[in-house]
C-alpha cells in the first residue's frame, strides 16, 4: 500500500495525464451541433409566428422531459409520478396569482421550483429507500395523493374545474404576458429553458453527475467505493423536482389556468414516453422526443385520433424492440454502422 | 339490525369487486415474480378477453360459461403468440425499454378496439339464473356478487393446490424464489414462463368478462384500472397468490366503502394506505425479502 501511494499522488496532481480525467474533461466541451436546437428555436420564432403558442408548449414539454431525464436517465430512478412536481409548480403559480398574492413571473417560477423541491425532497426522503416496482408504485401513489388532495381542497384549488384566468405581471415590468402575446411567452419560455438546460448540462458533467451515472450503472459498486448513494439520489430527485416545478409553473403562466390535468397519470406517462422515445440519459433526448411526439400529436391526433393512437403504439413497440434507447439511440447505432463500414473500405 | 345489514352489504359488494381484481391481477403477479417484467399492459388482456366474452354472448348467443371458456382460450392463445414473437426479445432489455413496450401495446389495443368494435362501452347481459337476489338468512343480496365471491374462492383454492401439489407449481415457486438457481437445476424457465403467461392472461380475460357487468368495458379499460392492478400486485407481493388475493379483497372492500361514504375524493385513503403499506413492507405483504 505504502509503495503505491506516491504513484497515486502523481496521478491525482496531474489530471491532464490521467486518461480517465481527460475523457471526462473532453466530454464537457461544447460541440458545434449543440447550438443547433437553439438556432432552430430562433428560426421557428421568425418562421412560424402563428404557431408560437404551440412552440411554448413544446419548450415547456422539453423542460419537463429534461427534468425527468436527470432523475430517470442519469440517476436511474424509475418513476411514473413526475407530474406530482409539475403539478406542484403549476398550482403554486396558479394559486399565488389567482388570489393576487404574487404575480411576478420570474420570481413566481422560483417559488414554484421551491415548492416542488420541498415536495420532491420530502417524498424522496422516504421513497428512495425502495426500488423497482415498489418505487414505481410509490411515485404513482404520491402523485395520485396530491391530485386527490387538490381535488378535495376545492376552496383553495378550485377542485375539478381548476383556477381560470390567472393574471401574470409583464415580464421585467415591460413585456405584456398573457396568451394574447404569444411571442413574449415563447421567448420567455425559451430563456427559462436555456438557463435550466445550461444548469442541467453543467450538473451532469460534474463529478456529482458522474456519480449519479455510477449509481445507475452499478449501485453495489458505488456503495463499495464509499459513495453516499442515498444522499446523492435524494439531492438529484430534489433538483429534478424543482426543474419539473419550473416547467409546471411556466405551463400555468402561459396557459393562464391550472387544473387537475397538471397532476394526471396521463401527463406523467406522456413525459416518460417522450423521454424514452427521444433517448434517456443523454440530455438531447428530451428535445428530440418532445419535438417528435408533439408534432405528431398536434398535426395527426386532431384529424385521426384513432390512427394516432395506433401509430403511436406501433412506434413505441418498434422503438422498444429494435431501437434501444430511443430515436437518438437509433441514430447512434446507424452512425456507428456507417463509420465502421467506411473504416473497413 | 341496520348496522349489520350495512356492514355485510359493504363487505359482500367489496369482496365481489376485490375478487374480480384478484382474477385479473393474479397472472400479472406470478409472471412478474418469475421474470421481473413490469407488464403494464396486462389489463389489455383483460379487456381483450372481456370483449371476446361479451361479444360472444351478445352477437353469437353463447351461454355465459361457454363464452368465458372461449375468452380464456382466445386470450391465452393470443398471449402465447405475443410472448413467443415479441415479449421474448425484451427479457434481457433494460427496465425502461420493458416499460415502453407495454405502453405501446396498450395504445395499439385501444386503437384496435375502437376500429374493430367501436368506441362505445359494452354491456354484459347476465344469465337469468345469476340475475336476481339471494336470501342469505341475515341479508338479501345480489346473487351475482355472491357467485363471484364463491368463484373467486374456488379459483384461489385451485391455484393454491396447483402451486403446492403439482410439479409445475413447485417449479414456479422455485423460480420465483431464485431464478438462477432454478435454471441451473435444469428447470426450463422460458417454457415455464410461457405457460404461466398464457394462463395468467386467460385468467385476466375471465376477470374482464366477470367484471364487465359493474366495471364496464370500453377501449380505455386497461388504462383506467391500471393503477388498481398494480396496487394489488405490489401490495400483495410479487409471485404470491395468497398475497394478491388478500390485497385485492382489501382494496375491493375499501374502495366500495369509500365510494359509498366519501364519494368525493375517498380514493385518497387508498393511495395513502398503499404508500404506508409499501413503506412498511417494500416487498409487499406476503412477498419475500430479496436476497
Amino acid at each position: 500500500m505504502t509503495a503505491a501511494s506516491p504513484a497515486d499522488a502523481a496521478t491525482v496532481t496531474a489530471p491532464a495525464q490521467n486518461p480517465a480525467a481527460r475523457v471526462l474533461i473532453r466530454r464537457h466541451h461544447l460541440r458545434w451541433w449543440e447550438t443547433l436546437p437553439w438556432i432552430a428555436a430562433v428560426i421557428f420564432y421568425f418562421a412560424y409566428p402563428d404557431y408560437l403558442g404551440f412552440g411554448s408548449e413544446l419548450l415547456i414539454t422539453i423542460l419537463f422531459a429534461l427534468s425527468l431525464d436527470l432523475a430517470l436517465g442519469y440517476a436511474g430512478i424509475i418513476t411514473l409520478g413526475h407530474a406530482a412536481f409539475f403539478g406542484t409548480g403549476a398550482y403554486t403559480v396558479g394559486m399565488l396569482s389567482f388570489y393576487d398574492i404574487w404575480t411576478e413571473p420570474i420570481t413566481g417560477l422560483l417559488l414554484a421550483a421551491l415548492a416542488a423541491a420541498i415536495v420532491g425532497f420530502l417524498s424522496g426522503l422516504v421513497l428512495l429507500r425502495t426500488r423497482g416496482l415498489t418505487l414505481l408504485m410509490l411515485t404513482i401513489c404520491t402523485m395520485a395523493l396530491l391530485q386527490e388532495g387538490a381535488n378535495m381542497a376545492r376552496a383553495y384549488t378550485g377542485g375539478f374545474d381548476g383556477l381560470p384566468s390567472l393574471t401574470i405581471d409583464p415580464v421585467l415590468g415591460r413585456f405584456e404576458f398573457n396568451p394574447l402575446f404569444a411571442n413574449t411567452q415563447y421567448l420567455f419560455s425559451l430563456a427559462v429553458l436555456l438557463v435550466c438546460f445550461v444548469f442541467v448540462r453543467t450538473l451532469v458533467y460534474s463529478p456529482f453527475g458522474q456519480s449519479l451515472t455510477g449509481i445507475r450503472e452499478n449501485v453495489l459498486r458505488m456503495h463499495a467505493v464509499g459513495s453516499p448513494v442515498r444522499r446523492r439520489l435524494i439531492i438529484c430527485y430534489t433538483i429534478s423536482a424543482a426543474l419539473a416545478g419550473i416547467a409546471g409553473g411556466l405551463w400555468a403562466q402561459t396557459n393562464a389556468f391550472v387544473n387537475l390535468s397538471a397532476l394526471d397519470l396521463d401527463r406523467a406517462a406522456t413525459v416518460l414516453i417522450i423521454l424514452i422515445l427521444g433517448g434517456y440519459g443523454r440530455l438531447y433526448g428530451a428535445f428530440v422526443g418532445a419535438v417528435a411526439y408533439l408534432a405528431l400529436e398536434h398535426f395527426l391526433a386532431r384529424i385521426y385520433p384513432t390512427a394516432w393512437q395506433l401509430g403511436l403504439g406501433l412506434l413505441l413497440v418498434f422503438i422498444a424492440l429494435f431501437a434501444r434507447n430511443g430515436i437518438l439511440g437509433l441514430g447512434d447505432a446507424m452512425w456507428r454502422r456507417y463509420s465502421s463500414r467506411r473504416a473497413v473500405s | 339490525m341496520g348496522f349489520i345489514t350495512d356492514l355485510s352489504s359493504i363487505l359482500l359488494g367489496g369482496l365481489a369487486a376485490g375478487t374480480v381484481l384478484f382474477i385479473v391481477s393474479v397472472g400479472l403477479s406470478v409472471t412478474m415474480g418469475l421474470m421481473g417484467f413490469v407488464n403494464l399492459a396486462h389489463g389489455s388482456f383483460a379487456m381483450f378477453g372481456g370483449y371476446v366474452i361479451v361479444l360472444a354472448m351478445n352477437q353469437a348467443h353463447f351461454g355465459f360459461a361457454a363464452a368465458l371458456a372461449l375468452g380464456f382460450v382466445a386470450t391465452a392463445a393470443l398471449s402465447v403468440v405475443l410472448e413467443q414473437s415479441l415479449y421474448r426479445r425484451l427479457y434481457r432489455a433494460g427496465e425502461l425499454d420493458q416499460v415502453l413496450f407495454p405502453i405501446g401495446r396498450i395504445f395499439i389495443f385501444i386503437a384496435a378496439t375502437v376500429l374493430v368494435v367501436g368506441p362505445e362501452s359494452q354491456t354484459l347481459q347476465l344469465p337469468p339464473a345469476l340475475g336476481g337476489q339471494l336470501n342469505l338468512g341475515f341479508i338479501q343480496y345480489r346473487t351475482y356478487s355472491i357467485f363471484l365471491i364463491v368463484v373467486g374462492f374456488l379459483i384461489v383454492l385451485g391455484i393454491w393446490l396447483a402451486f403446492e401439489r403439482t410439479r409445475i407449481g413447485a417449479q414456479i415457486r422455485a423460480t420465483v424464489d431464485n431464478r438462477r438457481m432454478a435454471e441451473s437445476l435444469g428447470i426450463n424457465v422460458d417454457r415455464l414462463f410461457t405457460i404461466t403467461f398464457a394462463f395468467g392472461s386467460g385468467m385476466a380475460a375471465i376477470g374482464g368478462g366477470l367484471g364487465a357487468e359493474f366495471l364496464g368495458l370500453d377501449p380505455q379499460y386497461a388504462l383506467k384500472y391500471l393503477v388498481y392492478f398494480l396496487i394489488a400486485v405490489s401490495v400483495g407481493g410479487l409471485g404470491s397468490v395468497a398475497g394478491v388475493y388478500c390485497a385485492s379483497l382489501l382494496l375491493g372492500v375499501l374502495d366500495f366503502a369509500l365510494k359509498l361514504y366519501l364519494p368525493k375524493g375517498g380514493t385518497i385513503f387508498i393511495y395513502a394506505l398503499t404508500i404506508l403499506l409499501l413503506l412498511w413492507r417494500p416487498q409487499g405483504l406476503f412477498g419475500r425479502k430479496e436476497t
